[in-house]
């Protein structure tokens, strides 16, 4: 049995950490989503769309600490070759969230002739934290090799994950508002879909291209059948979210949170069909998570606090959200 | 020459001096809110309330400074130092991944409840969650703390082929620094959060605010800072003694003592000569560094020139700096005493009001106080460790990461830029909020404020 802990206990925490990664984006991606939205909208607008994520921006960003925690501790070998080829974009990124994080906050507290100067501090902090990391996904496809085509790739990835946190942010929008400020939540989502679309077909098509270890990995024989059910359900999902964007355009008091929740369901494939391909590499091309991997007894003690402790996270998050449910009011602090 | 190494050491150091600033507030802050929340769940009286209202503006501000100078930290160690987490990380990464999991969901989670769901939850839920979110911002402190005191004075592992491996979760948790840091850095926080108190109530009062919560807050945080300050210094002079025990180096520093030997004076001041290796303009109070030290005027205190191998190859950190920022903390927790009894003599003898202006200008003076005291006290242990990051078992340039300095120096411009902008907003919004307080904005009616037209539909 002991013998046995090595091989499975790096695939745990590989899940785990991408668990925590696809949570992060989900959550994370909704509510700078909205930040990047803010300048399309009127200010009392935008003070409906702040509050929205008031009760929840923080706990969301600390999915991010959590996967790099556990990128840090599982797999210390790999996270400084990641870290050190990230080094510029994830310091940007840090500066990104640094100013959406204190913009949030100075907007309401600071004197009200610095108003729509910290809007402007969120939008720009949320829109380059989304390109950064956009960016930082595209070079590690891409093996964190640096050169034009791997530069233009990240810069599509950049674009991509704007547009589909833009996204996702718009359907989060069109669940918690309601009136004028709704109907254009729900044309944000409509244009931000067809954006992610693009994206999706572009980074598929590419990611295969660029590796031939991916390509081999989807397009090979008994694979490719497997396999097949994944972009289906990603076509059939996008169907859907586009005809339950229309439909809430028409109705929009009936089920405001299904394009969301599709939405979710959109990412969470994505982000399959990325996880499979890169398995069970954690440097790409180099490195396997289990070449990676901390010493068992340490990723032993931690284990058995993750599996104690997610569950509560995960229950007490829920509480919040249900707190806060409904659409979205003015935030007060009494 | 600026290479990667000492760049990244500055970088470091500028990131995290920036977010203790922070979490140094809110950890006590937290506790204290509690206290005003249950005063007033007890007394019903308003003073209570328009403490809690006007603090939890401030504690949501400083939280949020907290959480994005927080997420740069832990990306530090990954891009700046994976030799750290190569060499320790089978110790330092489950203490991490528990401050995590423990610590700051907790305290993510809750403070939405606690910050905007007051007119949400049932009262004891809301008192839950301010309960939680104090105790989140403990227990981080905790698990942080349990990580940099191994860094100091590590325990429990053993070394395999350079790598450290844990033996001993129990030593390593409670290695031989760790209750007197945690201690001292708790009752810093107390300390930093009274102040802070003590200095906008007075500064409020200043400007004729007739608000009754603005006196009762400065009384309170007046009694908090009189209690906690002589238990703080006399745990720092514990822990001065348990230091002596297990890096007598850093401790020679902190002295400005070049030689072993007996009834060492105290330095008041002195410049520490690194080259010539000693002191120029020495002034000193006779026999009293072997008296807190020894205990006995005659007892032998250990001097930096042991700490020199006989190739010349320097052992101990760097005097100036360590001497210096010792005296700094000294000097500010005096002062501290100082204020902190002195104004409570004077609200006990005639009230509030009756403390005079000249005593309440110093108090604003004081706000911020206990930054100064908690950055110096870092900058002893922290640069008083080198030349280790880890004492014993790793020295700091063996874990700097490979990155082009230029690389470095333009994010660390970056960095120090965007901390002197967020650092000043900070302080101006706090006192830009306590004045807005005296304008009679403490008490909005909430029939009439239009942010109170909440336009609720039930969803689905
Ligand atoms: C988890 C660990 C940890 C914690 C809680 C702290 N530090 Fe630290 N500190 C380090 C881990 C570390 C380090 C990674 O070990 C560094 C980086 C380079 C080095 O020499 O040690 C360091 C260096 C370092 C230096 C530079 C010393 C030098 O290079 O001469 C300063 C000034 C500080 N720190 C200041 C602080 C402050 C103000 C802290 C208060 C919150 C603090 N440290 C907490
Ligand atoms: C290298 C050291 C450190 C790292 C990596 C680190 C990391 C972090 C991170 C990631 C957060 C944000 C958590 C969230 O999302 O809610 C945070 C917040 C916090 N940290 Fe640190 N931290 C360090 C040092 C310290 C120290 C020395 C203390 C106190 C003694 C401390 C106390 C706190 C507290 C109380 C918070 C909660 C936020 C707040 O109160 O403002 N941290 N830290
Ligand atoms: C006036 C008497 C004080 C004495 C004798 C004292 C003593 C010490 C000593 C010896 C250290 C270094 C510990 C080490 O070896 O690593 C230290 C660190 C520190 N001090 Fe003080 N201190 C005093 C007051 C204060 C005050 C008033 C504050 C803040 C309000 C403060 C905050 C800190 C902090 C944050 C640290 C670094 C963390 C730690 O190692 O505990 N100190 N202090």
């Amino acid at each position: 049995m002991l013998q046995q802990f090595p091989q499975w206990l790096p695939f745990t925490f590989a899940a785990l950490m991408g668990l925590s990664i696809l949570i992060y984006v989900i959550l994370d991606g909704f509510d700078l989503g909205v930040g990047i939205l803010i300048p399309f909208a009127q200010p009392e607008e935008q003070d409906i769309m702040i509050a929205s994520i008031g009760p929840f921006w923080d706990a969301n960003e600390t999915w991010l600490v959590l996967a790099i925690g556990l990128l840090l501790v599982a797999f210390p070998a790999a996270h400084g070759e990641i870290l050190t080829a990230l080094y510029l974009p994830a310091t940007l990124m840090l500066i990104g969230l640094i100013l959406r994080g204190v913009a949030f906050e100075f907007r309401v507290k600071a004197p009200p002739q610095y108003k729509a100067g910290w809007t402007w501090a969120f939008f720009v902090g949320s829109l380059i934290t989304a390109l950064c990391q956009g960016a930082m996904l595209g070079i590690y496809i891409m093996g964190l090799h640096f050169n034009s085509w791997t530069l233009a790739f990240a810069a599509l990835c950049a674009g991509c994950i704007t547009v589909g946190y833009s996204m996702i942010g718009g359907t989060w929008l069109a669940m918690k508002t309601i009136g004028d400020l709704q109907i254009k939540a729900i044309e944000w989502s409509r244009r931000g879909l067809l954006g992610a679309l693009t994206g999706i077909a572009l980074v598929s098509l590419a990611t295969p291209l660029v590796s031939p270890r991916i390509f081999d990995k989807w397009f090979s024989f008994p694979e490719l059948f497997y396999l097949a059910p994944i972009p289906l359900i990603t076509v059939t999902v996008c169907i859907t979210l586009w005809l339950a964007i229309n439909r809430l355009e028409r109705e929009p008091r009936i089920k405001p949170g299904q394009p969301f929740y599709l939405s979710m369901l959109l990412f969470g494939l994505a982000y399959i069909g990325l996880a499979y391909s890169f398995y069970p590499y954690v440097v790409p091309e180099k490195m396997t998570i289990y070449d990676a991997a901390a010493a068992p007894e340490s990723l032993k003690i931690i284990l058995w606090g993750t599996i104690f402790v997610l569950p509560t996270i995960l229950g007490y998050t829920a509480l919040a959200y249900y707190v806060f449910r409904g659409k979205a009011q003015k935030l007060t602090y009494y | 020459m600026l290479d990667a190494f000492i760049l990244s050491r500055i970088q470091f150091a500028a990131n995290i001096s920036f977010h203790i600033l922070f979490p140094t507030i809110t950890i006590a802050l937290g506790w204290i809110l509690l206290f005003f929340k249950l005063r007033f769940n007890a007394t019903g009286d308003e003073r209570w309330m328009e403490n809690y209202r006007f603090w939890v503006k401030v504690f949501a501000l400083t939280f949020a400074l907290g959480v994005v100078s927080g997420i740069t930290m832990s990306f530090q160690f990954g891009t700046n130092w994976p030799g750290f987490m190569e060499t320790v990380g089978n110790v330092a990464g489950p203490l991490l991944a528990y401050e995590v999991l423990t610590a700051f969901f907790l305290e993510a989670v809750f403070l939405g409840v606690m910050l905007f769901g007051f007119n949400k939850v049932p009262n004891w839920l809301h008192t839950l969650a301010t309960f939680l979110v104090a105790f989140g911002t403990t227990m981080s402190a905790f698990w942080i703390l349990v990580l940099n005191s191994w860094m100091h004075t590590p325990a429990g592992y053993e070394v395999r082929d350079g790598i450290v491996y844990a033996t001993d979760w129990f030593a390593i948790i409670f290695n031989p620094s760790m209750p007197y840091r945690l201690s001292h850095m708790l009752l810093a926080s107390g300390l930093t959060a009274a102040f802070l108190i003590a200095g906008v109530s007075a500064f409020r009062v200043l400007r004729g605010d007739t608000a009754h919560g603005a006196r009762l807050g400065l009384k309170t945080a007046i009694s908090i800072a009189a209690v906690l300050i002589p238990v703080q210094i006399f745990m720092g002079d514990m822990h001065g003694l348990n230091t002596l025990e297990h890096q007598p180096a850093k401790v020679a520093a902190m002295e400005g003592n070049w030689d072993t030997q007996s009834n060492v004076p105290l330095l008041l001041f002195a410049i520490p000569d690194e080259e010539a290796r000693e002191n120029r303009f020495e002034v000193g109070i006779p026999n009293l560094a072997s008296i807190i030290l020894k205990h006995k005027p005659d007892g032998v205190v250990p001097g930096l020139n042991d700490f020199v191998k006989s190739d010349g190859t320097v052992e101990h950190p760097p005097v100036a700096p360590v001497f210096w920022s010792f005296r700094v903390m000294v000097g500010t927790g005096l002062l501290m005493l100082l204020f902190s009894w002195g104004t409570g003599y004077l609200i006990w003898r005639r009230g509030v009001d009756g403390v005079p202006k000249p005593v309440l200008y110093g108090l604003v003076g004081m706000t911020f106080s206990g930054w100064i005291a908690t950055l110096a006290g870092w900058y002893v242990t922290e640069i008083g460790r080198q030349p280790w990051l880890v004492t014993g078992v790793l020295d700091t340039k063996a874990a700097v990461g490979d990155v082009a300095p230029a690389l470095v120096l333009s994010t660390l411009l970056l960095y120090l830029a965007v901390y002197a902008v967020l650092t000043v907003t900070y302080i101006l919004v706090v006192f830009y909020l306590a004045k807005k307080a005296g304008e009679g904005d403490q008490l909005p009616d909430r029939a009439r404020t239009p942010e109170a037209i909440t336009q609720f539909v039930p969803a689905e």
